[in-house]
């Protein structure tokens, strides 16, 4: 096994590109070191990005953010504009671990291990954020939501790097919200999750939403029918029902150790109307 | 030998709470466990497990696994001397499979090697060709006539004729007449509940350090609860005189029962012999779920007739067991425990141990006894329910007290069950108000405790201390304990005396540290002990002071003269007649080998207030209080901490801890992360009411107190969520998943 550690973006994409045998990249570890422990991969190169300049800051970009690969949870959560901008986002990013967790995984590495119960992602698909990608082709900027292609896949090209999440400007009386349902109260692998992101007019009418689930289908799911059901409405209980039936009705998931399918449909509806009165509330709405 | 009780004593030390001795060393991360010895020229021992739920082992290769440049050693079942006591066979079979793989994770053969990723190689060499044979992982199906057989020709005297082969023991309790107490009931309630199999999740995984040498003496170090019974084992399955093997304990990272078990202690022996080296086993989480632990799996039907004023008429239980692979006696447990809490005129329990393809079950405190009482709780209170009776007074109506003769048999002396009862009903938190989803449950519970053969040794040092030698690995702060039993009957401050869990080689037998025997036998044995010192202290100060023995005694620590006859000379310390021992006939020294009878039975109550989301099914526990009889609580904290522990435990076997099995036989969650025992923030303080009714056979007064806080929390757990969403619940765990089912099916 082979440990490297580029100090630019494009060395790493040039030392996975050229390697052969199996590689993982290395962020925050916490899962790649766990999958290591537990005999469930046995990597020829690990490449360690951390020393990529840029890879570990936050900043402000274009009204919106630019979050290097690299940050860890308990930073984004320190972060207060960050935190008053996308609660939704970096909700579900604190929601990773414990707080030894916490100080080294990263919302990218939660992406890239393509887990659909990944708690940071449905906050993102529903902000409709972008990662940028450095390969051997060049660098190029994708949406979030095409990432995943299926549990423990990503549609990354080989020697694809991810640098950075951009998350874009926000409209005002726009907010977002995640939730999860986990049979503990942390330390739990999400058994089926809801990210909700609105925007509403001056008279609280949402004009603008983004509802994504997790947990409930190969990929994360971003439900069209979801955001039909409420944009619109002020939120109120019609649209709420049709909310959750929406979310519901959008589920594929399947029956394991964790919950029944029949439990995830029910949950994710009522995580999904959960999600979007807390969102709803932080975006400045009266119910 | 039994004790009578010194009812009359006024504590100085028994009762307080210093400092646990163990405690900095764990805090500072420097306490030695099972895994942190190390010797020169060490090997890293690792065990190949069958993927299969059942297969016959036809034939193993282990050639190109001993050709593996860095292996020292392979061996497999072979290796193992065969034994032909029923008892030792299972353990032997357990520890390395011979002719069958019976679960998921059965060791079938070890490798020790140079290190880590060479031993995974060399297991990756070992080809077994496995013959797969259909399995059988649910104790109801098992019974089925046609089921899959696990092991045949295993049946006792016991089972009729006709049973399914798994059947292995059929057990009876019970006195009265049944149907004229079914008869005379107003309202009779029938149930059948199921309960999943549950890990005792100790912290510390399994670990040893083995060291065979070629003379054939040995020395092993190991994570156990019972070194003594390591010995006995190991001697036997490696064909050794118990003399040339020392075993000694380390620090426990937990145990619950779990360690009471051999699993890799003969293999790290038989691959140190064949190495010529030290081999040392540290089992993965993976393989401590798989192969280690866990409780029976159960099927139960109860039934009970009750009068409109709380009268229990009758009681019958029909218990079915499985403690998976191999034969255990589990059930019988459960069918003495299940009523043992109410005075009953007709009582019957009828129980069933069933082989599965499962790891062998291991003891986890009071093990079979939840299970029942979580069924005969439930049924009492669903009997309140529908009688609109109070279920502290119709408990309290039905109470076994001093006189009654129990479901199992014995007359009950001292108990402290109707005591226990009403410390509850005195509570405020009996009486607090609930929201809406809310709901409160609550159930007695009892264990029967153990006391057994222990030895301890006490030596008198010259400087004033005492050093106490004593056989118990201490997972529940006993050292502390024992040392404040020593201190109090010699009459020394506590922190003049140590106390260690010495060797196999240098006390007399003891057993395991379970049955909540430590405090009570250990104890028991230390105030022998530390009276034959106090003799032998006595005479010498007779001897200085040229009088009799006889009229010496020994008051506050020190030795006096009896009475106004024996002569006028100041007290003599501990301390003083230590200094001189040496010059006075030599070292002081006491010691103390028995069978401690007379360990009290225990009762507890625990009440608990549950909150729970009827869109998700997820149950919050909001308050949580034990309230238990402990005979004399010699260090409260400890006392405490068990009464929480098991609290704790038994909320995580009522909510989410399950084995689950896949339709291969094969275990799906052989981890923490989908073994859920409960996480800090899942828990309220569990608060504790300790109640000291003295039992009879302890000098102190003392009662096990380990055990008997995991039996009601099942019970106490399902009342409560069954009050709060207005259903019965009947199957455990009850996770998110089977509570929405259930209000799903009410509608
Ligand atoms: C105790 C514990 C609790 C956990 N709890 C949760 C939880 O509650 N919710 C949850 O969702 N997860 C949880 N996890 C899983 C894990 O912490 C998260 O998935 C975390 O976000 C992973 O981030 P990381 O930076 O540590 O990733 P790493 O382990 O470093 O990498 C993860 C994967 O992503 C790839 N990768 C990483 N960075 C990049 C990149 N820049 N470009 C391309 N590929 C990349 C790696 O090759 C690897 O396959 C938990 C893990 C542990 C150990």
């Amino acid at each position: 096994m082979q440990y490297a550690k580029p100090t630019t973006a494009a060395e790493a994409a040039r030392l996975l590109s050229a390697a052969s045998g199996v590689t993982r990249v290395l962020a925050g570890g916490t899962d790649v070191l766990v999958q290591l422990k537990a005999g469930m991969v046995e990597p020829d190169l690990i490449v360690d990005i951390k020393h990529i300049p840029g890879i570990r800051t936050l900043q402000a970009e274009a009204g919106g953010f630019r979050i290097g690969a690299a940050v860890s949870g308990a930073e984004l959560g320190e972060h207060a504009a960050l935190c008053a901008a996308w609660p939704g986002v970096t909700e579900g990013a604190q929601l990773i671990g414990s707080k030894q967790v916490q100080g080294r995984c990263s919302m990218v590495g939660n992406l890239c291990n393509a887990s659909p119960a990944g708690d940071a992602v449905p906050g993102l698909v529903a902000a409709n954020a972008t990662v940028r990608v450095e390969g051997p082709n060049g660098t190029r900027d994708v949406a979030v939501h095409a990432i995943p292609a299926s549990p423990g896949k990503t549609t990354l090209q080989k020697g694809e790097i991810i640098t950075s999440i951009f998350l874009p400007a926000r409209a005002p009386r726009s907010s977002d919200a995640y939730l999860r349902f986990i049979p503990r109260s942390e330390m739990d692998i999400a058994v089926a999750s809801a990210g909700v992101n609105l925007t509403l007019d001056a008279a609280g009418t949402i004009t603008a939403a983004r509802v994504a689930l997790g947990a409930v289908a190969p990929t994360v799911l971003l439900v069209d029918a979801c955001a039909k059901a409420i944009i619109g409405t002020k939120l109120d209980a019609t649209a709420l029902a049709a909310l959750e039936k929406a979310a519901s009705a959008a589920c594929k998931p399947i029956d394991d150790k964790r919950g029944t399918i029949e439990f995830r449909t029910k949950v994710a509806g009522v995580l999904a109307r959960r999600a979007a009165v807390i969102a709803y509330g932080r975006a400045g709405g009266k119910l | 030998m039994m004790d009578t009780l010194e009812t009359k004593r006024k504590f100085r030390q028994v009762g307080t709470r210093p400092i646990r001795p163990d405690g900095i060393d764990k805090v500072k991360g420097r306490a030695l466990y099972g895994a942190d010895v190390t010797a020169p020229g060490m090997l890293v021992g690792r065990i190949l497990r069958s993927p299969h739920a059942h297969a016959e082992i036809v034939a193993i290769d282990t050639s190109a696994a001993e050709a593996l440049s860095g292996v020292k050693a392979v061996v497999t079942g072979r290796d193992l001397v065969a034994q032909k006591d029923d008892f030792f066979r299972d353990i032997q079979e357990n520890c390395l499979a011979t002719t069958k793989a019976l679960y998921d994770g059965h060791a079938v053969a070890a490798v020790a090697a140079v290190d880590a990723s060479t031993a995974r190689a060399a297991l990756k060499l070992i080809k077994v060709t496995y013959k797969q044979l259909p399995h059988v992982t649910d104790v109801d199906a098992a019974m089925t006539p046609g089921a899959p057989i696990v092991q045949g020709g295993r049946a006792l005297e016991t089972v009729p004729k006709g049973m399914s082969a798994n059947v292995t023991n059929q057990v009876e309790f019970g006195h009265g007449n049944l149907d004229a107490g079914f008869k005379q009931a107003d309202l009779v309630v029938s149930r059948s509940f199921t309960t999943a199999a549950a890990h005792q999740g100790y912290i510390e995984p399994h670990a040893c350090l083995a060291q065979m040498n070629a003379d054939g003496k040995a020395d092993l170090w190991c994570c156990t609860q019972g070194h003594y019974f390591v010995r006995t084992t190991c001697a036997l399955l490696l064909g050794m005189e118990a003399s040339q093997l020392r075993v000694t304990a380390s620090e426990i990272g937990g145990g619950f029962g779990g360690k009471t078990v051999v699993f890799i202690e003969p293999v790290a022996l038989a691959l140190s012999r064949k190495a010529g080296r030290p081999v040392k086993i540290v089992m993965t989480r993976d393989e401590v779920f798989k192969a280690t632990g866990p409780t029976v799996v159960t099927s139960m039907d109860v039934r009970i007739g009750m009068k409109k004023d709380g009268r229990i008429t009758a009681g019958e239980a029909i218990l079915r067991y499985s403690g998976g692979a191999f034969p255990t006696g589990t059930v019988e447990m459960g069918a003495s425990a299940a009523f043992a809490a109410y005075d009953l005129a007709a009582v019957h329990t009828l129980g069933w141990n069933v082989l599965t393809n499962r790891p062998k079950e291991a003891a986890y405190r009071a093990p079979g006894a939840p299970q029942a009482i979580y069924a005969v709780e439930s049924v009492i209170d669903e009997l309140c329910q529908k009688l609109n009776l109070d279920p502290l007074d119709t408990r309290l109506k039905n109470a076994a007290r001093k006189g009654t003769l129990s479901s199992y048999g014995p007359t009950f002396d001292d108990i402290g069950l109707v005591a226990t009862l009403e410390a509850a009903k005195k509570h405020p938190h009996y009486k607090a108000p609930l929201g809406k989803n809310q709901g409160r449950g609550l159930s007695a519970g009892f264990w029967f405790n153990f006391g057994g053969n222990t030895s301890v040794s006490m030596t008198i040092n010259t400087d004033g201390t005492v050093s106490v030698a004593e056989g118990n690995p201490d997972i529940g702060g006993s050292r502390a304990s024992i040392s404040l039993m020593a201190a109090e009957e010699l009459g020394i401050p506590y922190d003049k005396v140590r106390t260690i869990i010495a060797d196999t080689a240098s006390l007399g037998y003891n057993e395991n540290t379970d049955g909540s025997r430590v405090t009570f036998a250990v104890g028991m044995a230390t105030i022998h002990a530390a009276r034959a010192a106090i003799a032998k202290m006595c005479a010498r100060a007779a001897a200085i002071w040229g009088i009799d023995p006889e009229a010496v005694e020994w008051v506050d620590g020190a030795a006096v003269p009896a009475g106004p006859n024996a002569g006028k000379f100041p007290p003599m310390t501990l301390a003083e007649i230590a200094a001189v021992a040496n010059n006075t006939g030599g070292p002081i020294a006491g010691h103390e080998e028995f069978t401690a009878d007379g360990a009290g039975v225990s009762f507890g109550v625990h009440l608990c207030d549950v909150e729970v989301d009827p869109e998700t099914g997820y149950t919050t526990v909001l308050r949580y209080t034990v309230f238990q009889d402990a005979g004399k609580a010699v260090h409260p904290a400890y006392v405490e901490g068990q009464m929480q522990g098991g609290a704790v435990q038994g909320i995580g076997w009522a909510l989410n801890e399950e084995y689950i099995y896949g339709a291969d036989g094969r275990l799906q969650n052989a981890g923490f992360l989908d073994y859920r025992v409960p996480v800090a923030s899942d828990l309220p303080n569990i608060d504790t009411v300790i109640l000291e009714i003295p039992n009879p056979g302890h000098p102190y007064g003392v009662r096990g107190v380990g055990e008997t806080p995991i039996v009601p929390p099942l019970a106490a757990l399902s009342n409560a969520v069954s009050h709060a969403i207005g259903l019965r619940m009947s199957s455990l765990p009850m996770s998110p998943p089977r509570i929405l089912a259930a209000l799903s099916h009410k509608g």
